[in-house]
């Protein structure tokens, strides 16, 4: 499978940054204290496979190869999030891109939601960083009939 | 625009309204009678039915998605004012006019503010319900804090007039992944007790953004729980469901149930199946822009259940 990458490494640094301030304001996804929500630990670290949910304190020396590396992207085009089905590593922080004329959300399925991008109109971005391993299914809430999922393993 | 319009009791004669009306050219004259349904276009002669006069008129306007900036109409608010022109132009003024939602694109203070500045052009009052552009990602308060004043719940509420109760109903919230509009229980719960002292004679009209009917489920064309809603409505000797969100008129009849959905005033949307998504139609030509937005006239005649939807567009 294509591995959808940031095309624009302007927009790298930016989230790079944004990765490495997240912690300091933390949006309403993480107020239901989730342990997977990223902002809360999106200083830079990664956590280790064996103790899933638990927030690691250790900062990894590798942490800018690690953020190049455990980045993907899911357009959102034609009415459809491309790819469907996205599989990252735990870590991963994911960037929707809205392609399509028409606004579209990515909001988690469950509830309470794990995440939600808001409304994204054309050419705007969202991105949420993966770290608890599991299934995360979302849709769009302006055309509900528009799925997708984030598997973590 | 003004001639001939016969000898009018309270309403209007319907042939000279019809003459009136048609302004396009490609108007269809949709009338409810005993639950069947015959249409027929503008300049057939209206024949047996004869000059009946409406008792009153009102408008039904859709989808003006003001902040929407692209192809095929980088300027909705200009083809808006176009309409109202034509509604302020009508022989006999509408009662009122109902908008079915989607007034905005984004549900943006300053697209609520641009909305508010050119329906004021309108002579009529209005009467809203939200689309999902209104309330994107559920947040009501904005479209509540302009439209909701009257109103129960997310936007619900009805009134009478002139012995026609109207129901507006919101179906655009907590959409679930079923990808279909939704009413809930407590909407349902409301609209039950609202019918409940409505004689069975009295015509209903229902007005709400979603179709309650299933048109295209792969698009989310229909509502979810929209069964009891019907289940309700079905003793009534005349229902009419006036919807938006498609941006076409599409129509159809269960009884005594008539559902029509009308045209955006902002831009087409594709035929169920004719396109891989429901999105706005691009490649319109500017010129057949026009042809493809609309708005819906109703005439009511009371006592006899009769409405007569009158679609035309703004070409």
């Amino acid at each position: 499978m294509k591995e959808n990458r940031l095309p624009d490494t302007s927009l790298r640094v930016v989230f790079l940054g944004v990765v490495l301030l997240g912690g300091l304001g933390s949006q309403t996804s993480c107020d239901n204290g989730c342990p997977s929500c990223s902002r809360e630990e999106s200083q830079g670290t990664t956590h280790r496979l064996d103790s899933p949910g638990v927030a690691g304190s250790s900062v990894n020396p590798k942490v800018a190869e690690t953020a190049a590396v455990l980045e993907q992207g899911v357009a959102i085009l034609d009415f459809k999030f491309e790819p469907e089905t996205l599989t990252v590593s735990p870590g991963t922080k994911v960037t929707w891109v809205n392609k399509d004329d028409e606004p579209h959300t990515a909001t988690s399925s469950v509830k309470p939601k794990r995440f939600d991008s808001g409304v994204l109109d054309t050419a705007q971005a969202y991105s949420f960083t993966f770290v608890e391993p599991g299934s995360y299914p979302y849709f769009c809430k302006l055309h509900p009939h528009m799925t997708g999922v984030i598997v973590v393993k | 625009m003004n001639e001939g319009q016969g000898a009018l009791r309270d309403g209007v004669d319907r042939r000279g309204f019809l003459k009136c009306a048609a302004w396009a050219g490609t108007g269809l004259v949709w009338t409810v009678s005993g639950g069947v349904l015959s249409s027929r276009a503008f300049g057939q002669d209206a024949g047996a039915e004869g000059g009946r006069s409406a008792d009153f008129m009102f408008v039904q306007i859709s989808d003006t998605h003001i902040g929407f900036s692209k192809d095929p109409n980088k300027d909705p608010a200009a083809t808006v004012r176009e309409a109202i022109q034509k509604i302020n132009a009508l022989p006999n003024a509408p009662a009122f006019v109902l908008h079915t939602g989607d007034i905005t694109h984004l549900a943006k203070p300053a697209e609520f503010d641009a909305a508010a500045e050119v329906l004021k052009g309108l002579k009529s009052e209005v009467h809203y319900v939200p689309g999902e552009h209104d309330v994107l990602s559920d947040e009501t308060k904005p479209y509540l804090e302009r439209y909701g004043k009257g109103t129960k719940g997310l936007g619900w509420r009805s009134f009478d007039h002139a012995g026609v109760h109207f129901v507006g109903l919101v179906n655009v919230v907590n959409l679930r992944a079923s990808g279909l509009g939704y009413l809930g229980a407590e909407q349902l719960e409301w609209l039950k007790k609202d019918l409940e002292p409505v004689k069975d004679s009295t015509p209903v009209v229902v007005f709400t953004h979603m179709p309650l009917w299933t048109i295209h489920e792969k698009w989310g064309w229909g509502t979810d729980d929209s069964a009891q809603a019907l289940q309700d409505l079905r003793r009534f000797g005349s229902v009419t469901v006036l919807n938006g969100h498609i941006h076409q008129i599409m129509q159809k009849v269960e009884g005594n149930i008539t559902f029509h959905t009308a045209r955006s005033l902002a831009f087409p949307q594709p035929k169920p199946g004719e396109a891989s998504n429901p999105g706005p139609m691009k490649n319109v030509a500017a010129d057949k822009l026009r042809d493809m937005l609309g708005i819906t006239s109703v005439d009511v005649v009371v006592k006899r259940g009769t409405l007569a939807l009158v679609d035309s567009t703004l070409a």
